[in-house]
């Protein structure tokens, strides 16, 4: 009865009633979720939010400005290993790590922007490839053997809840993973939906009618290989304090194809569709190994031909005409 | 009401502790035992790049396919579910999750590879599950003291090298010893036991080590190298495509080094014969488990009847895949643990079980191979012969070695 009134009262914002109800029913079902499910669920929604962050970091350098990325498995493993090793080896906390994190990826992303700035499409697409490549043996490298802890790789104690609050260490890695999701998604969309992000639209689109407007291109696009990577990279640090172990065997070049494929079916140009590629990357392998275990890439590859038929566009894409229609309709019948 | 509250209880109370009196004497259940079945959980690398070793799982399930099939064990069935992890330490630590706390197995069993197993070995030990007969040759498995519920099974590859080192300083004590080892945990396993097997001698007698990696094609720029040492012992730690590459490459430049072949490579049919027989002639190696494609076990009565056994379970499979023996006997051992635990099935017995088999004899073992284990010593087999390859057969030779 209340809320008909306030509903009532603030006619201006009516129009944006459902938007926000929804918003509040995901917050709400965000939040729940943990509670209604078991520890193992919980790990897997976490690793869910880890690799949607990674994804996010993926959308904005392939998908807003056109750099084609094959070697992002390496920003999320050294974001990874930074949190690993400060943890090992420095006994940092666990919510230390993130800057430190953030901070190297971002350096190396940026730095790696540079020489690749001279790189176009598939050349860069290459270099990006030998990235992740080299990811892998260059961990277990034998002069880095005492910190990076070789091709054993390195194992960390998983954070317990803090201030004594009663949820179990799953449930309290959710939260704070969730948390740090959300600030990284309102920063991005913030970013992405401004002037930067038009620049970096206008880059991916026509790079010379950008450059006669006055965006400085090769700034614009180190920038955005140093932002991605540090996302990518805040992921990594993420994923193995859920994991709580880190080793090269954990970062092969196939870690950086799933995210390119994640990336993909969601959206690639969108904030959202981080989101749905997360969800395809834990769980549809699973489906895939439940349906035959003799063959489980072949049926993978069945989900993913099947995806890019159905919803060319990605999920989120899909999902937009689909809502349009279904506007189109109920307006119809009303 | 609350009359109807106070009595419910009491009254389901007072039913569970009749019903449940006779049966509580006789039998201890942990999770995922019932009168029927047994369920064990097990993560296996079936695709990514060390898909080769999910025969393993294969066999392990072929094998306990027969057991069922026979009745099972006290009238339980083993309900074995193996996941595929792709070799990736976070897909092993989110399958053994799903394994623990969803699907509720009693343990785990024959997880495969040392980093998938170092990724949930805390979370296993900490749950109290049994992490059971490791395929891994790591020498961490067996520390009972820091890790109570984790145990190998095959001879650490440290003890292996050993056995090799134990085997140069008798017969070639001036020898110049050329290493090739892969790049990962297992090849600095064997590496750190070569080593500390030559003792103080190991400076002055290891001329040259080299290492690759095992996305490398060939490792035939490695034999050049240590050709050119001057090398004149050759000790071969390496995986099967590598190991065959090793032996043709070395004899084809004409280097003929004592070569000492890894236990891993070491099977007739996979590695040996696409190097060349005549090539690998007078290569020493080790080994645990009778190879089935040797032809000096054609009229061995165990043999024959693991021959029949994979006919009859994988007719499509090559019994001369070393992978297929392994599964076979390590699921045997398996078999062994769950007969002696009885109808005591808690995690607790298992573990105690698994910890106090006193030579036990398998029909794949080599003669006088025994497993032995007790709550200090979590290393099932520790025993391995040498053996001589004559370019048909592998000729045992000295005593077994080792525990």
């Amino acid at each position: 009865m209340m809320e008909a009134n306030a509903t009532a009262a603030l006619s201006p914002a009516k129009r944006l009633t459902p938007r926000l109800a929804a918003w509040a029913a995901l917050a709400v079902v965000a939040c729940g979720l943990p509670f209604a499910v078991t520890g193992y669920h919980t790990f897997q929604l976490t690793m869910v939010l880890v690799y949607s962050i990674a994804l996010l970091g993926l959308n904005m350098l392939t998908g807003y400005n056109g750099q084609i990325s094959l070697g992002h498995g390496a920003f999320y493993a050294l974001g990874a290993y930074t949190a690993a090793i400060l943890m090992n080896s420095l006994n940092v906390p666990y919510w230390a790590t993130l800057p430190a994190s953030a901070a190297v990826c971002l350096v190396a992303g940026f730095l790696f922007g540079l020489p690749a700035l001279r790189l176009e499409g598939l050349y860069l697409a290459l270099a990006t490839f030998a990235l992740g490549v080299t990811m892998p043996p260059l961990l277990k490298y034998k002069h880095f053997d005492a910190i990076t802890g070789g091709s054993q790789g390195i194992v960390i104690i998983k954070p317990d809840a803090p201030f004594g609050l009663p949820l179990t260490g799953d449930q309290w890695l959710y939260f704070f993973t969730l948390a740090i999701a959300v600030v990284l998604f309102v920063l991005a969309r913030n970013l992405l939906r401004g002037r930067v992000g038009r620049a970096l639209v206008a880059i991916r689109d026509h790079p010379i009618a950008a450059e006669a407007m006055g965006v400085n291109s090769s700034i614009y696009k180190s920038l955005t290989f140093g932002v991605s990577a540090m996302y990518t990279g805040i992921a990594g640090a993420l994923g193995a304090i859920a994991v709580q172990f880190v080793a090269p065997d954990s970062f092969d070049i196939f870690l950086s194809i799933s995210f390119l494929v994640g990336s993909v079916i969601g959206g690639i140009s969108s904030i959202a569709g981080a989101v749905f590629g997360g969800v395809f990357i834990v769980f549809v392998p699973n489906i895939a190994s439940q349906i035959s275990k003799a063959a489980p890439w072949a049926i993978y590859g069945v989900f993913l031909i099947g995806f890019m038929y159905l919803m060319p566009g990605g999920v989120v894409a899909f999902l937009r005409v689909a809502t349009a229609w279904a506007r189109r309709c109920f307006r119809k019948a009303g | 009401m609350s009359f109807k509250k106070v009595l419910t209880p009491a009254a389901v109370a007072i039913g569970l502790v009749v019903s449940a009196a006779p049966a509580v004497a006789a039998k201890h259940y942990g999770p995922g035992v019932t009168d029927t079945e047994i369920k064990i959980g097990q993560t296996m690398p079936y695709s990514g790049p060390a898909s080769a070793y999910g025969q393993i799982g294969k066999a392990e399930a072929a094998y306990i396919k027969m057991v069922n099939e026979e009745g099972g064990i006290n009238g339980r069935k083993i309900v074995l579910m193996s996941l595929d992890d792709g070799y990736s330490p976070p897909k092993t630590v989110e399958q053994t999750r799903k394994l623990v706390e969803e699907d509720q197995v009693l343990f785990m069993f024959g997880g495969l590879g040392t980093p998938t197993s170092t990724a949930v070995h805390k979370y296993l030990n900490a749950k109290k599950v049994p992490q059971l007969f490791l395929a891994t040759g790591a020498t961490k498995w067996g520390d009972p003291k820091h890790f109570h519920w984790t145990m190998g099974w095959q001879p650490s590859y440290q003890q292996e090298a050993k056995i090799y080192a134990a085997d140069i300083l008798k017969n070639h004590p001036h020898a110049k010893i050329g290493v090739l080892y892969q790049n990962d945990d297992y090849g600095k396993d064997y590496l750190k036991g070569l080593v500390d097997g030559l003792g103080a001698k190991a400076k002055t007698m290891i001329v040259k080590e080299v290492s690759y990696e095992t996305s490398e094609p060939t490792v035939d720029s490695q034999i050049v190298q240590l050709k050119g040492s001057g090398a004149d012992v050759f000790v071969n730690i390496t995986t099967p495509k590598f190991a065959a590459q090793a032996i043709r490459q070395a004899y084809d430049i004409g280097w003929h080094p004592v070569q000492y072949l890894n236990n891993v490579s070491n099977s007739t049919g996979a590695v040996l014969k696409p190097a060349g027989l005549e090539k690998a002639k007078g290569v020493i190696s080790t080994a645990y488990i009778k190879d089935a494609s040797d032809k000096q076990w054609d009229n061995d009565a165990d043999m024959i009847k693991f021959q029949a056994w994979m006919k009859k379970y994988m007719p499509n499979d090559d019994p001369a895949n070393n992978f297929n023996p392994y599964g076979y006997t390590v699921a045997q051992t398996l078999v062994h643990v769950l007969k002696a635990c009885g109808d005591d099935l808690t995690r607790a017995n298992v573990m105690k079980q698994a910890a106090s088999i006193h030579h036990l004899k398998l029909p794949m073992l080599l003669p006088g191979i025994t497993i032995n284990t007790s709550p200090t010593d979590y290393y099932p087999l520790e025993q391995l012969q040498l053996e001589r390859f004559d370019g048909q057969n592998w000729e045992l030779y000295g005593n077994i070695m080792g525990k």
